[in-house]
């Protein structure tokens, strides 16, 4: 498995190499001048001009590729056009807070999707499966931001229960960091635990008309045995399978989200320097992305040799 | 205990026992009174206020680094750094005595080399600046505390030049520093007002801190503006970055911060509802919507088309979509500069007062010969102002029987493409929208959105000699009256030339905690005064 391991690994220096040359690509074909902004709404059109060749965004398209590549190959993301801060600074600052935001969604999101999908699909046709399934539409159908400001409201300005926005760091306790995760998390959460909640019924039922789960009865298993150690081991592969291509949508989730509680977290930080153009920071932080995204689906791959012995790498 | 109350504190309990071990909150409550948080209008993306002219930056800055004059809230430039100073009788030889005692924050003292430097640095980057320049024999250092600038014209808008609001200002800065090019960007913070700039806790689009500086030696005036005494009352002021606005609408509310520099008109009535709030007008000078034709092509190139559209456009239908129905908020203005200002002027203004002439534009825009050309309109729509702006415009054309050409894109994008002169086909721009600070537009000084240099002029690159002669006039006036006069003539010549078209002057709104004292109206937030119990 190991090999197998470091293959992956090593696959993802291409697909890196692939992601830089688009998302670089990209950037220099899009509209937008960082070197406008910059100058701010006074300034001369020789002002803009001026600032453009000082931030070398007047060299041809090789020239600035090629010296990304070179200074990437040397672990240097580079520097912000905006800030003058290092990339890695700034991703560093603002890496925490979305870990946060994703764990303990993740967390949030399983715990209570998994249990809702067995159970609807053990209660099938009943009210409690349609309550179920009918959450998950309305999990799909509200926006994060609809989910947001009412939690917000309810939760902050009326009860009073929560903080409305902020992070706090988890150095600063345990406490203090969750309270602000919980709104944010419960508000990204509601897609996710959707569409794992209706993934795990329409597995669990297939996997429920099994002979195995039969037998299982017939020996005269309790139903939580049979439920949650006979099927839903066995229902294990596509579950877990949706939950990691979820995180993509965790991500994208998570810049909606971090806005709505002013969250410093990377999804703020990415579009932030995208209406900016901030091409240093944006070619970073994509890159980040394609490289956790890489990484969770060789996770997943693993974990499947967990559930199910007959896979092996 | 009330119903609620018991709840509450159930919830509390169960939660603190849950999560076990929850350490403290990061403030007590006595940190917290000295702590003033703000959320300001945009992200602080940098920090160098004559490389990045951004008012945000501007207003950061203002409570970083100190100026040699400021002015006060009627616009007359007061002496700040400066003790003293003195101009010769043919006006040529300015002299300038710094105030004993100023200190940068690494406890350096500020001489008059640093101002020398910061002078140099700013020039090139500032309208007025550059005019210095350009009639510039020299400028130095005469000792630790004096310098001199000897010019080969007189300047009487010496003193308004080094104290103006309008970016970027002319702030202090150690030597080593300002000896960056103007182009590029400083990573130094070492600042001369009264409070620090805490680099370390920058996290740009989040957080910035500012904390009181000890050494900061005030001037004993009463505060007014950028004028008199700065003393600042709290220990810390931290920025919090908001970039959505019902969650800062919320987060006052709720007492996670303190002061919201400008809430959205349309959350207004909500704030005001809220018994611990209170709402202001922000500054009195407000802002005028603009927006500007391409003076280089057509159908915009010919004077007659730009003076149809300025004929039919309604002021208040611009002003009621960007701010809606509070009439508090903006006033028709037929005019290029501020109202309510000593020099303001609606000379020359007729065209944009009565009732608005869609017939005439018609009949007018024929007589051009306005052979429906597309119109091409840039509008961003990740601006609140422009959008609302834009729809106004889109529909004003099409009524008119103009064939517009709406181009949907960002403020970023916008910035780029306004700089192209090639025709609207080819890349080009017909029109685009924008809105300027009013404290920008008093009087032609900072004003470069309506010079009529042609070419060289601000994009649209209208061309009005009058409007430039009336400029120079201004320049070299004598007296207020004289001003006036020039400033009259200005107005006169830019109506008739169009130099671009105002849409409205409009105000905005503050709102704070009531529990925070000391905030001033003006054009920007003025962190000197304020305090909080």
């Amino acid at each position: 498995m190991w090999a197998y391991v470091i293959r992956r690994v090593l696959a993802t220096i291409p697909v890196m190499a692939v992601v830089a040359l688009f998302v670089f690509s990209l950037l220099y074909l899009a509209p937008g001048d960082p070197a406008a902004i910059i100058a701010g709404d006074q300034a001369t059109p020789q002002d803009v001009e001026r600032i453009r060749a000082s931030l070398g965004l007047d060299r041809p398209y090789l020239v600035r590729f090629g010296a990304w590549v070179w200074d990437i190959a040397h672990g240097d993301l580079g520097t912000s056009i905006f800030t003058n801060l290092p990339v890695s600074r700034m991703i560093e600052q603002r890496i925490e807070p979305t870990l946060s935001l994703m764990v303990v969604t993740l967390i949030l999101a399983i715990s209570i999707a998994v249990p809702m999908g067995v159970v609807a699909a053990w209660k099938q046709g009943t009210i409690i499966d349609r309550a179920v399934m009918g959450f998950a539409v309305l999990g799909f159908s509200v926006p994060v931001f609809v989910v947001g400001y009412l939690l917000a409201y309810i939760f902050a300005l009326e009860l009073d229960w929560l903080p409305v926005q902020g992070y706090t760091p988890f150095e600063r306790g345990i406490g203090p960091w969750f309270q602000n995760l919980i709104l944010p998390a419960i508000a990204l959460g509601g897609v996710y635990i959707a569409l794992i909640a209706r993934i795990t019924r329409a597995t669990m039922l297939e996997v429920l008309s099994q002979d195995y789960i039969r037998t299982a009865r017939a020996k005269g298993a309790g139903q939580v045995s049979i439920l949650f150690l006979h099927a839903l081991k066995n229902a294990a592969v596509p579950i877990v399978t949706v939950i990691g291509i979820g995180i993509a949508l965790l991500i994208g989730g998570a810049v909606v989200t971090e806005s709505v509680f002013a969250i410093p977290g990377l999804g703020r930080l990415t579009v932030d320097a995208i209406l900016r153009r901030d091409y240093p920071v944006i070619q970073g932080v994509v890159l980040l992305f394609s490289f956790v995204y890489v990484l969770v689906n060789l996770v997943i791959d693993l974990a499947y040799t967990l559930f199910d012995p007959r896979i092996r790498y | 205990m009330d119903r609620r109350s018991l709840f509450k504190a159930g919830i509390g309990a169960s939660a603190i026992a849950a999560g076990g071990g929850f350490s403290a909150p990061a403030l007590s409550q006595g940190a917290a009174a000295r702590t003033l948080r703000f959320v300001p209008q945009a992200n602080l993306a940098n920090f160098d206020p004559i490389w990045g002219t951004q008012y945000v930056v501007r207003n950061a800055a203002a409570a970083v680094w100190d100026t040699l004059y400021g002015v006060d809230d009627k616009l007359e430039p007061q002496m700040q750094m400066v003790e003293a100073d003195q101009v010769s009788a043919d006006g040529l030889v300015w002299e300038f005595r710094l105030r004993p005692g100023l200190r940068f924050h690494d406890n350096t003292p500020v001489l008059a080399k640093d101002v020398v430097a910061s002078i140099a640095r700013w020039a090139p980057r500032d309208p007025m600046g550059q005019m210095l320049a350009a009639i510039q024999n020299d400028l130095v250092a005469v000792d630790d505390r004096s310098f001199r600038w000897s010019l080969k014209r007189p300047f009487p808008k010496m003193r308004f030049a080094l104290g103006k609001n309008s970016t970027p200002m002319c702030f202090i800065m150690p030597e080593r520093i300002a000896a960056t090019n103007a182009f590029q960007q400083i990573s130094e913070y070492v600042g001369s007002g009264p409070m620090r700039f805490v680099k370390d806790e920058w996290v740009p689009g989040a957080k910035a801190v500012f904390q009181k500086f000890d050494g900061y030696v005030s001037r004993q005036e009463p505060t007014s503006w950028l004028a008199g005494a700065k003393n600042i009352l709290v220990d810390r002021v931290e920025w919090v970055v908001m970039p959505d606005p019902a969650t800062a609408s919320s987060a006052l509310q709720n007492g996670e911060i303190d002061w919201w520099e400008n809430p959205l008109p349309d959350l207004v009535p909500v704030l005001r509802r809220n018994r611990n709030l209170m709402v202001d007008i922000a500054d009195p000078l407000g802002n005028i919507g603009s927006f500007r034709m391409n003076h280089l092509h057509a159908p915009f190139n010919d004077v007659r088309v730009r003076r149809a559209v300025m004929m039919a456009m309604s002021q208040e239908d611009y002003m009621r979509a960007l701010v809606g129905d509070d009439t508090n908020l903006w006033k028709a203005l037929p005019s290029f500069f501020t109202p309510g200002t000593a020099s303001y002027t609606e000379v020359g203004g007729d065209i944009l007062k009565g009732p608005r002439n869609l017939d005439g534009a018609k009949r007018l825009l024929a007589e051009a010969g306005y052979a429906n050309q597309p119109v091409t309109c840039i509008v961003a729509q990740d601006q609140s102002i422009t959008k609302a702006m834009g729809d106004v415009t889109a529909d004003l054309l099409k009524r008119m029987g103009m064939n517009v050409d709406f181009v949907a894109t960002d403020w970023g994008t916008t910035g780029q493409r306004r700089a192209m002169k090639n025709p609207p086909g080819q890349g080009g721009w017909s029109m685009f929208h924008t809105w300027h600070a009013g404290a920008d537009c008093v009087n032609p000084a900072a004003y470069n959105a309506l010079r009529g240099t042609g070419e060289n002029a601000w994009f649209g690159w209208p061309t009005s000699t009058g409007v430039e002669a009336g400029i120079a006039e201004w320049y070299e006036a004598p007296s207020p009256a004289a001003e006036k006069a020039a400033m009259d003539k200005v107005n006169t010549a830019a109506m008739n030339d169009v130099v671009y078209a105002p849409t409205g002057f409009f105000l905005s709104y503050t709102s704070w905690r009531r529990n925070v004292t000391g905030i001033q109206k003006g054009p920007l937030p003025f962190f000197w005064g304020v305090s909080k119990t």
